[in-house]
């Protein structure tokens, strides 16, 4: 029996979960994908919006001012990458200036500070690279940009860390109100080891299912919600096109959105994106040619001479747009104890700490919780040796040499980092996992060099083989096989066999995920320090062997 | 922990193997020479290389990669030059104290051309401070990755660069997967398209945007005819599909905008893109020393002496424009070594007054233009030159029966007849001394293709 069973381990689940970590309830967080971070909260603009985009009174506009508001002190406590770099919205025409000056009104409204609309020239004056044609801007100093995995990530930790469980490759299938009189609902979902069905029993359900959150809430609910997956695609480019802009420029807004933005991220990329497409696929992550050039044109209006030879990498994400178009957040009133966070688009990365806060508030009033005593908001973040000072480095070093042994060259990550990517509470188990928490496989040659490396620290600290390896979960291996010289040696049959004993079943990384949540099933906990341990296999053996066999070669 | 040194060498690949040895032939003490490389063994990107073809030139010998590097290997190991391996250089500054070298003669006259800095890191030394009078840049280069080509589509597991899929079969043993699509004719793909069909793959076709390969004639007919893959020419992938691994690809026409043709398209089952769609150099150590560079190549702009526009900076291979044979790398970086000790050296032996006459004086410039596409060197110091220059550049398209023709300051000097020339494929011009010197004022050197020669 569980107290509060979260769906989706996005940024609005984890922050739910963080914030009801606060409180002694028996909490666990229900994820599909092998990851955190694995849905929306993955691809967006990573914008700390200022709030002066939604209507007053509704959910986006109280949400988004009260978790820009929170955020600074929030990515202190949590150790996560956020700036107030303030947000420029830029006019073309006197009809655009018109569209400034109500949404200037409409954020003093919502309580966003020191909104001003400042000409041309002295938008050009913060900006130098921006177009001629700019008549005016809207500046907002109280926007910012934040490393969406990191925050995600460390909300996870964080819960972890105070007890919540998380069970990844676990698909709520179905969620039903139990009979009697008790109120509690029953949560049907795929088990992780095997993928048979599993029966869970809870108090109270969150559901922060991104763009399936309708598929849920229509579970419980006869007020029957609708959500369209609105696709945006974006543009990463090189870090070479550091300081090309300094604060986050958007256009005009139209109905489908904020339009395109041109934005620095934290890390010195430029990010331009998205388009807004509804897509009838709520899987459709795949970006399109009409896609790209539309964000490559749209943005090309903003600046002289957009760095456009720079882009390295190219992604899509999707809104999760209820037809209200507006968050749904709380109980709908015929279904007690199932609580929404639903419809969460844009801001709703910003939003996501004040609707941890609120929810959490109402469920643990209706339950009647206590607080934890325990419960300790701090989390230490990974080193960072790219962005260490030289006696930082020589610390780290002298503290474990694998912070000197550096596995993506383009990002300066050591195999230090990867690893205690891979231990942490909630740790990475996939390429992808590990790209998100320490950026490895994250510049300019997208990981070509140090994807072998990665496959090969993976598999010996979760002691698997290396053809269990995943870029993103079950069904994304990298790797297919063994070479003809290589696949009858003893070693490899050994391998084989070893991985056909456990892959019949289910795959040897979704196992040992639940290893951790059956150890968080009977103490909390124990779960975090399960987490943590790792198994290792003996990595001599298997370079030797392999290296004997390359001599052959040669 | 900190060093000084006379010559620092960035990268113990056949680049910097081969610098290093002509450094200490040249006379460097071998105790002032360190190669840094940052992969557990030195040989570089050769070490994975293992089909044959390497060294014709050099050894008149058919040597697998590792082969070839080990000659290289060889030397170093044999005169003793230091190196550090598992080593990565995250910094080079300049600074203009006095160059540190107490114990040698030279020194103290070397003063007044300060030193280099170069900042590494391993795990048993921590971080590393060595100075040097010279640093010879010898990175090599890196794929150009599936982002940086505007792909649409999915983002699943299987889409990996040729060089990848490489280390991945001939270092690790694995296989990347069976059914395999390659774009880009690039050299290191052309070679994977055969080196996956031995290991039982099925390659099912290349496609290359251009309208010609970018791959060596030799690897086409021995990589790709051979085993019966289909080379289509003018064609990219415009969509890949599948969520967790890659389920296809579709492959389309493009025009001579080289935009995809609608109507084209033609759709691949397979569960493996590779990309050879060009190398890069990695100047990011370049760019932070703040080497001139040269936006064809993406490499330094260096004079005959293969130096940058930093004094005492050298490069060489890869990292300065990207080699079709690795027999050209050796060469090249054969010569900057000798040229970087030449610069440690010539204090000591009385030769700084030639020197500092000779960098007065104004260089020679090369300019490359219709068809050309880059020289390396972009200058040359005539007083400071060898006997006879190598000028080495790629043409920009293919032409059959053209001329490469040298004009001095304007007017024609020499043309060479030319059979066939391709992108692909690194073409050079050999210039001597006594021509340049003839030239009385010369300025400016031009390299052109000419049609029809």
């Amino acid at each position: 029996m569980y107290d509060v069973l979260i769906i989706g381990a996005g940024v609005t689940g984890c922050a739910v979960a963080r914030e009801l970590s606060r409180y002694r309830l028996r909490t666990a967080v229900l994820e599909r994908g092998s990851d955190v971070c694995e849905g929306t909260s993955k691809a967006n603009s990573g914008i700390a919006h200022a709030g002066y985009d939604a209507k007053p009174g509704s959910w986006k506009a109280r949400m988004n001012v009260a978790g820009s508001k929170m955020m600074e002190a929030l990515s202190r406590e949590l150790s996560f990458p956020y700036e107030r770099n303030g947000s420029l919205v830029l006019a073309f025409s006197e009809e655009d200036r018109q569209t400034l000056e109500a949404l200037a009104a409409q954020g003093r409204e919502n309580g966003v500070e020191g909104l001003t609309v400042i000409s041309g020239d002295a938008a050009r004056q913060k900006e130098p690279n921006l177009s001629p044609d700019v008549v005016c801007a809207l500046w907002a100093p109280t926007g910012g940009i934040v490393d969406p995995f990191l925050l995600t990530i460390a909300l996870a930790e964080n819960a972890k860390a105070n007890g919540v469980e998380f069970f990844l490759n676990t698909e709520v299938l179905s969620i039903s109100q139990t009979t009697g009189e008790s109120g509690h609902y029953y949560v049907i979902t795929t088990k992780a080891a095997d993928g048979s069905e599993q029966r869970w029993e809870t108090r109270a359900v969150v559901n922060a299912a991104g763009v399936h959150a309708d598929v849920f809430h229509n579970m419980v609910s006869e007020d029957k919600i609708h959500i369209v997956a609105r696709k945006g695609e974006y543009l990463l480019m090189d870090k070479k096109t550091k300081g090309f802009v300094h604060s986050t420029i958007f256009q005009c807004p139209t109905k489908m959105g904020k339009g395109v933005l041109v934005t620095p991220t934290l890390h010195g990329n430029l990010l331009i994106g998205p388009t807004a497409v509804d897509v009838e696929d709520k899987e459709a992550v795949n970006t399109t040619e009409q896609g790209l050039s539309e964000v490559l044109r749209k943005a090309g209006l903003f600046a002289r001479q957009l760095p456009t030879r720079q882009v390295i990498t190219s992604f899509a994400g999707l809104r999760a747009h209820e037809d209200g178009s507006d968050f749904i957040l709380g109980e709908p009133e015929d279904a007690e104890n199932f609580y929404d966070a639903a419809g969460i688009e844009s801001p709703g990365l910003t939003s996501a700490p004040a609707i941890g806060a609120h929810l959490s508030g109402l469920i643990a009033e209706k339950l009647r919780a206590v607080a934890n005593e325990t419960f300790d908001g701090h989390r230490e973040g990974i080193p960072c040796v790219a962005t260490a000072t030289e006696e930082e480095r020589e610390a780290l070093v002298r503290r474990n040499p694998l912070y000197a042994n550096v596995v993506c060259r383009c990002e300066l990550v050591t195999e230090g980092e990867i690893v205690d990517a891979i231990r942490r509470p909630v740790g990475a188990r996939t390429l992808d996992g590990i790209k998100r928490r320490v950026r490895a496989g994250m510049g300019r040659c997208q990981a070509g060099f140090c994807t072998p490396r990665q496959v090969e620290i993976l598999a010996r600290e979760l002691g698997v083989e290396q053809g269990e390896i995943t870029k993103h979960g079950r069904g994304s291996e990298l790797l297919v096989g063994y070479t003809k010289n290589v696949q009858d040696t003893p070693h490899a049959v050994e391998e084989r066999t070893h991985a056909a004993a456990v892959t019949g079943a289910a795959g040897a990384v979704d196992s040992r995920d639940e290893v951790c949540g059956e150890g968080g099933n009977h103490a909390a906990n124990a779960a975090c320090s399960t987490g943590e341990t790792v198994c290792r296999k003996d990595s001599e053996q298997f370079g030797g062997k392999f290296g004997a066999n390359r001599e052959g070669d040669a | 922990m900190r060093q000084d040194v006379r010559i620092v060498i960035i990268g113990g690949g056949p680049a910097g193997l081969a610098a290093a040895a002509a450094a200490a032939e040249q006379g460097v003490p071998v105790g002032d020479i360190l190669i840094i490389e940052r992969d557990d063994k030195l040989g570089g990107i050769l070490n994975q290389c293992i089909h044959n073809g390497f060294g014709l030139h050099t050894f008149r010998e058919e040597l697998t990669g590792p082969e070839y590097a080990q000659r290289y290997i060889d030397l170093v190991e044999k005169d003793e030059i230091p190196y550090l391996l598992n080593t990565i250089v995250v910094d080079i500054s300049k600074s203009k104290e006095a160059a540190p070298c107490g114990g040698h003669a030279g020194a103290a006259k070397n003063a007044s051309r300060g030193y280099k800095t170069v900042t590494a890191m391993n795990s048993t030394d921590g971080m590393i401070q060595i100075r040097a009078e010279a640093v010879i840049l010898a990175m090599g280069c890196r794929e150009r990755p599936r982002g940086a080509l505007n792909i649409p589509g999915y983002r699943p597991a299987g889409i990996y660069t040729a060089g990848t899929a490489q280390r991945f079969v001939n270092i690790e043993g694995r296989m990347p997967g069976r059914e395999v699509v390659i774009l880009g004719s690039g050299d290191i793909g052309l070679i994977m398209a055969r080196r996956m069909t031995l290991e039982g793959a099925k390659v099912k076709v290349v496609a290359e945007l251009m309208p010609y390969s970018g791959g060596l004639k030799r690897n086409i007919v021995q990589c790709l005819d051979d085993f019966g893959i289909p080379l289509k020419l003018s064609h990219t992938v415009v969509d890949i599909r599948g969520r967790d691994r890659v389920e296809g690809v579709t492959i389309a026409e493009v025009g001579p905008d080289r935009k995809p043709i609608p109507g084209t398209e033609e759709y691949y089952s397979c569960d493996t893109l590779l990309l050879s769609c060009g190398l890069i150099p990695e100047n990011e150590l370049s760019d932070g020393l703040g080497v001139g560079m040269n936006p064809v190549t993406n490499g330094p702009k260096v004079n005959e002496s293969l130096e940058t526009d930093v004094p005492g900076v050298f490069a060489c291979g890869n990292v300065l424009h990207v080699h079709d044979l690795v027999d050209y790398v050796s060469e090249e970086a054969t010569a900057a070594g000798a040229c970087a000790a030449r610069y440690v050296l010539e204090e000591e032996t009385g030769a700084a007054g030639k020197q500092e006459t000779g960098a007065a004086d104004k260089p020679v410039t090369i300019t490359a233009t219709d068809g050309v596409r880059y020289t390396v060197p972009v200058s040359i110091h005539v007083d400071r030159m060898q006997e006879t220059q190598r000028i080495r550049f790629r043409v920009g398209a293919v032409y059959r029966d053209a001329a490469i023709e040298v004009d001095f300051d304007g007017r024609p000097f020499r043309t060479w007849k030319k059979r066939i020339m391709a992108p692909g494929e690194m073409e050079q011009v050999i210039l001597t001394k006594k021509d340049l010197a003839a030239a009385k004022g010369l300025r400016n050197i031009t390299i052109r293709v000419v049609q029809g020669g």
